[in-house]
């Protein structure tokens, strides 16, 4: 980053200039995605000691049920399917929002924010269900492991939901400026996030689980 | 014992389990110390609302977003934090200076527990923490040029969720009972069965809370000095502290995230029954050891690193010569930041992970020597030829030299795994530690205090009462702690309350003396302050750049503007002001122009209020007023979301009115 390039239209920067007569432009909120992927980043981390509890304990049964006994796939490939379109549809959300199309963003919103819903509610009775079962949290540190790993996840959605709720307010008051677009890539980028975490959760937790 | 005395199990659905009895009367020294906080917090209360300052500091201050003013409420708080932690401290010291031949001492055990769990938790999260990150803020964004951070209010609300961590653990001293367990709280004794009162809650979401604060306030800063560089300060250009500050705050966001995680995991055995650490269903509490210490051995470097860019700045300011070695600078900070991270099993060796694994981490941790000898040697090459100035800054830097050799030798004696199984828990351990954090941070802190006070308001430092304190606590160091190696040695174990063996008191006694000598320093470092204060107008610095200065913050005056730079400055070389000095820099007298500024908010200081009584409720299990305040929390989020309006234009008007002033006050001294 040359002195030159960083202060691209203005006139170049001589050795003896030492301060900018014009202001430096920088954009409102500019630093935001930096910022908020140093987030994700440090999201993910709590989500990798989460991982690598479930590593640690996942074959600590202490006599209980394990994944073979509990887990049920079908139910969780449904799950994951909504997971996963909510992410297709958040970017087809992204895609109307380059075009300036606001009606359409709201629309796959919405979408997105029921996928995403969907999910949480497969979550949830896949929960209540192992709970009836017998198979809580507090039943052996293989199932607090997983409700620990799941259940992050499930909240981070839970958030997200939630962001998206206020998003699509402010959207509809104040219509697609900047600083609302803004938003939305950070929404996005957590969406995302929270969908490649889930693909971790469903490959290491469930598929490997049923095959130990 | 606290377990049969408080431990109930009846809870009201109004007060949780929050009873009169909650309230330590039977304590006495409890007792007199909350009569002399109630009486003292009145007095300063009153004598605020007397003088009419409330709406001043709450408009200029509380809700500011001015990285300069953030970073001196930091110090502040650290200073606070810093009584409260040394009061602990020399309460042990009398406490084991007196435990001999049958004598009890005066604390009792529940006591003396909670006393050095709160002692190492209060200096290392809410007096070394809040000092460190208060010299960032202030200084880092000066150093690059810059008029703000990246994220002014997050900034803001992270210094006041540090503050509702310092709240709820000094709450805990006068309600209920603070942890027991070390400053790390191991399960299984931090467990719900081990610890079933109130202590270990009040640890967690003290740390929880304050936790926040440090992951969010590391975020701002990496952006900050990733994006907010002026034109021409290429990484290469950087000042060696920003340097140190990039790297203690990307460990900060590597690091405290774990942190998190493992205290939640122990927050859902104690509250919810899961089977992380237990002993039993499965859990594992070895695991949890592992996961603290892989924050822990971070952690240690996200307070020196800082350090150790103060004592580069102060060594080449006074000596009058660029930083010998800038670029082995660099990468030395960058190879501690990497090797920090891979080192965190030598705090446990005797766990029994075997030779293989011993060896590895044995050898890591002697590795780090290797790039922190090279800055040693760099600050000793600066000072070589170099016309030195023996300014107190730089007497703190060369105390740190001597002091930090023994505390990094030590280190690397105890990195040898067959000797750590002869000195693990051991007062050895106990006085290398504060020999680094003491001979390392604190030193460095010291220095850096001095060396930038003159630039954070407008006066130098008093160097007499300086110098009383320079030179009681460097000595009180030695007498302190040099007994602590020499019991070590004798095999004698941390955390004891009393002893057997009449021939070990001495050592104690000299400790005590120490410890005494320490309490001077600290008396003598305030008394400098507020004489410094009283004579501001003998000891004013109108030049803005008292030490003749290298890097960017000395080129603003002293205090800088709200703005710091009127215009934006270019950076040649390493050290930019220098260059500027010596290329025939002008200060530019007009065509100043509007300048973009964060405007005040009161969210972050209204949402960490929250935060703080959410953690109190959840501590008492006053389940109402945890979801309620969890509630408010996220409700006054997205009420903060819906101001779109945050930044506010200063008039050229009004720069050029202080940029004037400022040409008065350099020309008075011409």
């Amino acid at each position: 980053m040359s002195a030159s390039a960083m202060a691209a239209g203005q006139p170049a920067i001589g050795r003896t200039d030492f301060y900018l007569v014009e202001e430096p432009h920088h954009e409102a909120g500019g630093f935001t995605h930096l910022g908020f992927w140093i987030y994700l980043m440090s999201d993910c981390l709590i989500f990798a000691v989460l991982f690598a509890t479930y590593g640690v304990l996942g074959a600590s049964f202490a006599g209980g049920p394990g994944p073979r006994d509990l887990f049920d796939l079908g139910l969780v490939a449904l799950n994951t399917t909504f997971l996963l379109i909510s992410s297709i549809t958040y970017g087809f959300a992204m895609l109307a929002v380059y075009q300036g199309d606001q009606k359409k963003t709201l629309m796959w919103l919405a979408v997105t924010g029921l996928f995403g819903a969907l999910f949480l509610v497969v979550e949830l009775y896949e929960f209540y269900h192992l709970i009836h079962e017998g198979a809580g949290p507090q039943r052996s540190a293989f199932l607090s492991a997983f409700f620990a790993l799941v259940g992050t996840h499930g909240l981070h959605v839970t958030f997200g939901i939630l962001w998206l709720i206020v998003l699509v307010v402010q959207i509809n008051k104040r219509g697609l400026i900047p600083a609302n677009v803004r938003r939305l890539t950070c929404l996005s980028l957590f969406w995302h996030f929270l969908d490649l975490v889930w693909i971790g959760v469903f490959t290491y937790v469930y598929l490997f689980g049923v095959l130990r | 014992m606290a377990i049969e005395t408080f431990a109930s199990p009846e809870t009201s659905f109004l007060f949780g389990r929050l009873t009169w009895s909650a309230i330590p009367l039977h304590e006495p020294i409890v007792v007199v110390t909350f009569i002399v906080v109630a009486i003292g917090g009145i007095a300063l209360l009153g004598a605020l609302t007397y003088f009419k300052v409330w709406g001043y500091l709450w408009k200029e201050w509380f809700t500011s977003v001015d990285h300069k003013k953030i970073g001196i409420m930091y110090m502040v708080l650290g200073l606070i934090m810093l009584l409260r932690g040394f009061a602990d401290a020399i309460m042990m010291r009398l406490q084991q200076a007196m435990a001999f031949n049958g004598s009890e001492g005066y604390l009792n055990a529940h006591h003396y527990d909670q006393i050095f769990t709160a002692h190492g938790v209060i200096m290392i999260f809410f007096v070394a923490m809040p000092f460190v990150t208060g010299m960032m803020n202030y200084i880092m964004p000066l150093q690059i040029g810059a008029r703000d951070v990246a994220f002014p209010f997050l900034n803001n609300f992270s210094f006041w969720m540090t503050v509702g961590g310092a709240v709820i653990v000094m709450a805990s001293l006068f309600v209920g009972e603070f942890a027991q367990t070390g400053w790390l709280a191991y399960p299984p004794l931090s467990g719900i069965a081990g610890s079933p009162y109130v202590g270990v809650d009040y640890y967690i979401w003290g740390l929880q809370v304050a936790g926040v604060g440090t992951t969010l306030s590391g975020i701002n800063l990496i952006v900050t000095i990733v994006k907010m560089r002026c034109p021409g300060m290429t990484m290469m250009r950087m000042p060696v502290f920003t340097w140190t500050a990039l790297c203690a705050n990307i460990l900060i966001v590597a690091s405290f995230p774990v942190l998190t995680a493992c205290l939640v995991l122990l927050t859902l055995d104690r509250y919810v029954g899961t089977n992380f650490f237990t002993a039993d269903n499965g859990g594992n509490p070895m695991m949890y050891v592992n996961l603290i210490w892989i924050w822990g051995h971070p952690e240690v470097y996200i307070l020196v690193l800082p350090a150790f860019g103060i004592f580069s700045e102060v060594t080449s300011t006074y000596c009058g010569k660029r930083l010998f070695g800038y670029s082995s600078m660099v990468y030395a900070t960058v190879c501690i930041t990497v090797l920090s991270y891979i080192v965190w099993l030598h705090h446990f060796f005797t766990m029994g992970s075997g030779a293989s694994v011993n060896s590895f981490f044995g050898i890591a941790t002697m590795i780090i020597s290797i790039p922190t000898g090279a800055k040693l040697f760099n600050w000793l090459f600066t000072m070589y030829r170099g016309r030195i100035r023996y300014e107190l800054p730089m007497m703190w830097t060369i105390a740190f030299m001597l002091t930090f050799i023994i505390g990094g030798m030590t280190g690397v004696m105890l990195a040898v795994p067959p000797a750590d199984f002869v000195l693990h828990n051991s007062l050895f351990l106990i006085a290398h530690f504060h020999n680094v954090i003491i001979g390392g941070v604190l030193f460095g802190l010291f220095a850096g205090i001095t060396f930038w006070w003159p630039k954070a308001f407008g006066f130098r430092l008093d160097p007499f009462w300086g110098k009383v304190s320079f030179w009681c606590w460097v000595s009180g160091f030695w007498v302190a702690f040099t007994p602590l190696y020499i019991l070590g040695f004798m095999g004698v174990t941390r955390r004891m309350r009393v002893f057997d063996d009449p021939s070990l008191q001495i050592w104690f006694l000299i400790a005590s003396l120490g410890a005494v000598l320490i309490a001077i320093g600290i008396a003598a470092m305030i008394i400098q302050f507020a004489v410094s204060i009283w004579r501001r107008d003998e000891l004013r610095d109108t030049t803005g750049d008292p030490w003749d200065g290298r890097t960017l913050e000395w080129a603003t005056s002293s205090p800088p503007p709200a703005y710091n730079f009127a215009f934006t400055p270019v950076a040649h070389d390493i050290d930019a002001w220098w260059d500027m000095k010596t290329h025939g820099y002008r200060r530019p007298q007009e065509g100043f122009k509007p300048i973009h500024m964060p405007q005040n908010t009161s969210s972050g200081i209204i949402l960490a209020g929250l935060a703080t009584v959410c953690g109190m409720a959840l501590i008492w299990y006053i389940w109402w007023l945890a979801i309620l305040a969890f509630a408010a929390m996220i409700a006054t989020a997205i009420w903060h979301t819906f101001n779109y309006n945050r930044d506010y234009n200063i008039p050229a008007a009004d720069v050029t009115a202080v940029e004037a002033q400022r040409s008065r006050m350099l020309a008075g001294r011409a």
